[in-house]
């Protein structure tokens, strides 16, 4: 080996995979080439540690026009001549070591991977996970990823309407920063991610070239946190004007007949973009890399190749067709440039000036090491999911003032202050605004409409990862069904500790058989993802987090639900139970008794089937009009479910069973499959017979009405109290 | 009547506008780009919000230097109807074609919220359909909407009620704590002393439809349709 093991720790490839690359190449690599393969195989671009699990991923509906995996998102039908594509993607990393423009970055690159589909971007949502608020680096994080949301969202137009964010220990140092992007395809004006025709052009649009980014993805995304620290210059910055332009301009060059083929470059810049077309247009490709616009003087071609600078795109272009590409690219103040030509052959071709730098198969470069495990399931994790949780002592404080407590801690507390900061009204098709399970949209011209929602309740996940990444596929798909939408399709953001260790090799594992199992009882597909790995910090690994956001279709729009009670005197149900309160069994890593009582233990469970009736049942009668409010019983069970409508509605209710003994468990429990609808008295019958059809248990608990939270006859807490508690609880824990 | 909609690189809320004066209200309208310089064509100009020219200096500080500006300036100087909304009034601000400056925020944060707007004067093109001591319930969406400008402007534009809207709570209640961004007097939006330029920062093209969370906005477009189309008759 010639190389040095400094020089292979820059890129991030172990001496096995240098003497892989040797072996199929029949000789050493280049000094470029060694960059390429870097970039290529790294976990971020080659999925090495997942792409053998993601196989086994549902990945089939009638309703899928475009397969996973084929362009860079899977497209979904939902009629009337409409079409969606939607792909989450991390930029976890990046946010750690520079919160603003890692974020900001992050929701940059996801628009990016949407409109490379012909799509316009409609939607944004934002799953977070940070260390405990407590913390003054982690409120430094938490600000700074929400103002680099926050300011490249505002300036680009395009609503963002959902999301969740979720504090623990677990991510104290490396967050996780989710994005996703939801994008509309009208008929016809799906782009594709290749070329045509051996000679087809490749231009590169956008911004210049600049040193910023170098090694983002091998580098930054497969280390842990403390080597990042220096790694700030691996960040790149964002310009969300000059990302707006581009949007608008790619998607109108889609009218052109020379253009053929759009892809953005994100990850690993023009390597991983320029030799996915090729690869994906199963041909060769001739870069000719002294022609890249530079932002400074004096770059490599090594460098060219792996900068990162933001927004920037690909296009296929048929030869003698690129003139009014430039007229229109001109017309948009931006740059367009030949950089490239596909032709017949196997290998990526890369000059500068006249003179061949690298010749190398395409093939060689894009199919990344496979490295497959099976999980064996540490007995640590068996003493957690066999603790007592009767031990758990019940609380000495009143259920008054525990239920005040928990409407007021960081993870249940309303998000207003955040989403105040986020425009969601943009494009004027917001129906239910952020704050409820799932954001609805309408499509203009069409009775249709969508509902978006992001899941992952990380300690769930920690605590058995297969059920655990089940329940997150169910509450993200229960977060649809409450506001009458059927769930339609998925997409999953894999966030995961050091792989090469044995307990992430189990969490990934049972994870994504868990993702499978859940995913295929519902009948949807996993249409796109991404995976995002090494998360750790102080040397502990993440607790594992498969974020899932679901698209629900609903047929007509205007009948939809809200979390929010509605009128004095309706009929508060739980649909999916037989009893009013929950057992003790329901304490299983739930937030009461984190946040309370400092404990992570239990083992989560889910009746994968009585989950499907129970939203199948909520859909219909919110389709049939039978019912005023819906609301998903999750962080905080049934208490904070109550409260929260309540709340949001600005109506009491009254509960008529006591909690119990147990009243913890009994108000605060999560045991999964259970919505909280109300209704007026005269529908209840028609309630009472959609659920016996479908065999759903379901409980009448109370009434809407007066202006306290009744619990019984002895609980009762005033709504303003509760109100007050759960609009300022965020700004009160993260200030400081 | 024909709309005409300025469209800046940045601008986004261009298809909002012409959704809601087009496709809800029926009438024509047109995007303008920002190196048109003839609107001879149109009754009425929109400058709609965005981030024209990525509000690069100061928001709106590039847009008033483009030739459709040149343009816009000779619109209203003949009399013409302007309105800007949001960007498009810190644009209006920025020309000189309104008077004052939108500053950051008092707080520092961009917010996105819903408003009610009292309207103040129901005389004006703009808001002749509104009933007096009436609010409007109308999104804004915006970090620098902090409207202010020196004692005498602010004095001459109250005494002229040249304050066409004002933060207020659901009843009408004008207070220093229903303020969202800090705008002097709680103003919300103004119109020139001829009356034929209007400047607001919530955004009345987002409130269109009930299916969206109200319709209120239509009150003030359709307030410019009765008038134009009364004066071109």
């Amino acid at each position: 080996m010639t190389v040095s093991q400094e020089t292979l720790d820059e890129i991030a490839l172990s001496s096995e995979e240098y003497e892989a690359i040797i072996d199929r190449l029949g000789r050493e690599p280049e000094p470029l080439e060694l960059g390429l393969f870097g970039a290529l195989w790294s976990e971020h671009c080659g999925y090495k540690h997942t792409k053998a699990l993601l196989r086994t991923l549902p990945s089939s509906s009638e309703r899928l026009l475009v397969a996973p995996g084929a362009e860079n998102a899977g497209v979904v039908d939902l009629g009337d001549g409409l079409s969606v594509c939607f792909k989450i993607e991390s930029h976890n990393h990046p946010s750690a070591v520079e919160p603003f423009e890692g974020a900001a970055t992050g929701v940059g690159g996801i628009i990016r991977d949407i409109f490379a589909m012909g799509a316009r971007p409609i939607a944004l949502l934002n799953s977070l996970r940070f260390g405990k608020p407590d913390d003054a680096r982690t409120r430094y994080l938490l600000n700074g990823v929400i103002g680099g949301i926050s300011s490249y969202g505002n300036c680009i137009g395009i609503p963002d309407v959902g999301g969740e964010i979720f504090f623990s220990d677990s991510y104290k140092g490396n967050p996780l920063v989710n994005a996703m992007c939801v994008g509309l395809i009208e008929d016809g004006k799906m782009a594709s991610a290749s070329a045509k025709e051996p000679g087809d052009l490749l231009l590169l649009v956008g911004a210049d070239t600049g040193r910023d980014g170098i090694h983002g993805a091998s580098g930054l995304a497969s280390r842990s946190f403390e080597e990042q620290a220096e790694m700030r210059s691996a960040v790149q910055v964002g310009n969300p004007f000059l990302e707006k332009v581009l949007i608008e301009a790619c998607i109108e060059s889609l009218d052109l007949p020379g253009v053929v083929g759009l892809q953005d470059c994100g990850a690993a810049g023009i390597t991983s973009a320029a030799i996915e077309m090729a690869e994906r247009s199963g041909m060769g490709l001739k870069l000719l890399i002294d022609t890249v616009p530079r932002r400074e003087e004096g770059m490599t071609p090594y460098e060219v190749m792996l900068s990162e600078s933001q927004e920037r795109m690909l296009l296929a272009v048929t030869p003698g067709q690129e003139g009014p590409v430039f007229d229109l690219f001109k017309k948009w103040d931006l740059d367009a440039t030949v950089i490239g030509v596909f032709e017949l052959g196997e290998d990526v071709r890369i000059f500068d000036n006249g003179e061949l730098v690298t010749s190398t198969p395409v093939i060689t470069l894009t199919d990344a090491p496979e490295y497959k495990f099976t999980g064996v399931k540490p007995q640590w994790l068996t003493d957690l999911q066999n603790a007592d949780l009767s031990a758990i002592p019940v609380p000495s404080e009143s259920p008054s003032a525990l239920l005040l407590k928990m409407l007021a801690a960081p993870n249940i507390a309303s998000r207003f202050p955040i989403y105040r900061q986020y425009d969601y009204h943009v494009q004027t098709n917001t129906v239910v605004e952020p704050g409820g399970d799932a954001a609805v949209l309408r499509l203009k011209g069409s009775k249709r409409g969508i509902a978006l929602s992001t899941d992952c309740n990380g300690r769930i996940c920690y605590l058995d990862p297969e059920i655990g990444t089940a329940i997150a596929v169910a509450e993200a798909c229960r977060n649809l069904s409450v506001t009458g939408a059927e769930p339609v399709a998925l997409t999953d953001g894999l966030n995961f500790g050091n792989p090469e260790t044995a307990d992430v090799q189990f969490q990934l594992t049972e994870s994504i058989a868990g993702m499978t199992r859940a995913a295929e009882a519902f009948g949807i597909p996993i249409v796109s993802g991404n995976a995002s790995m090494y998360n750790q910090s102080a040397g502990k690994d993440i607790y594992p987090t498969p974020i899932i956001g679901s698209l629900g279709l609903l047929e007509d729009v205007e009948k939809h639900a809200t979390v929010a009670f509605k009128s004095e005197g309706d009929v508060i149900v739980l649909l999916g139970t037989d009893s009013t309160w929950d057992v003790l069994d329901g304490l299983a890593a739930s937030e009461y008794i984190d946040l309370i009582h400092d404990k992570v233990e239990g083992q989560p469970a889910l009746d994968l089937d009585l989950e499907i009736r129970t939203q199948a049942v909520c859909r219909d009668a919110i389709a049939n009009d039978l019912i005023a409010s819906g609301h998903d019983v999750s962080d905080g069970g049934l208490a904070i479910a109550i409260a929260e409508s309540a709340i949001i509605g600005e109506i009491g209710a009254v509960i008529s069973e006591a909690p119990g003994d147990r009243w913890d468990a009994a108000m605060f429990g999560e045991t999964q499959s259970r919505i909280l609808v109300s209704l007026s008295q005269e529908n209840l019958g028609k309630l009472e017979e959609l659920a016996s059809a479908s065999n759903v248990p379901m409980t009448v608990i109370g009434s809407v009405g007066g202006n306290s939270l009744s619990f019984g006859d002895s609980i009762s807490t005033p709504l303003a109290d509760a109100d007050d508690a759960w609009k300022n609880g965020f700004i009160l824990a993260t200030s400081d | 009547m024909k709309f005409g909609i300025v469209v800046f690189p940045g601008t986004w809320s261009e298809k909002d506008t012409h959704h809601a004066v087009n496709g809800v209200l029926g009438q024509d309208a047109e995007y303008i780009w920002h190196g048109d310089e003839k609107l001879d064509q149109y009754d009425a100009i929109v400058l709609p919000g965005g981030f024209s020219y990525g509000d690069f200096l100061r928001c709106g500080a590039i847009a008033r230097f483009s030739p459709v500006m040149e343009a816009v300036r000779n619109f209203a100087d003949n009399g013409g109807p302007v309105v800007g909304i949001c960007n498009g009034f810190q644009v209006l601000c920025e020309s000189g074609l309104l008077p004052g400056v939108l500053m950051r925020n008092d707080h520092l944060e961009f917010r996105c919220i819903w408003t009610d707007l009292k309207v103040e004067n129901t005389s004006t093109m703009f808001t002749s359909k509104a009933n007096a001591g009436e609010t409007l319930h109308i999104p804004m969406s915006h970090g620098e909407g902090n409207y202010q400008a020196d004692a005498a402007t602010i004095k001459r534009l109250e005494d002229n009620g040249q304050v066409v809207f004002r933060y207020a709570d659901a009843d009408g209640n004008v207070t220093p704590e229903i303020n969202p961004n800090g705008s002097i007097n709680n103003i919300a939006g103004i119109v020139n002393e001829r009356g034929n330029v209007m400047g607001m920062m919530p955004h009345p093209e987002k409130a269109s439809e009930k299916l969206i969370g109200g319709d209120d906005g239509n009150v003030i477009f359709s307030s410019m349709i009765e008038n134009i189309v009364a004066t071109l008759a």
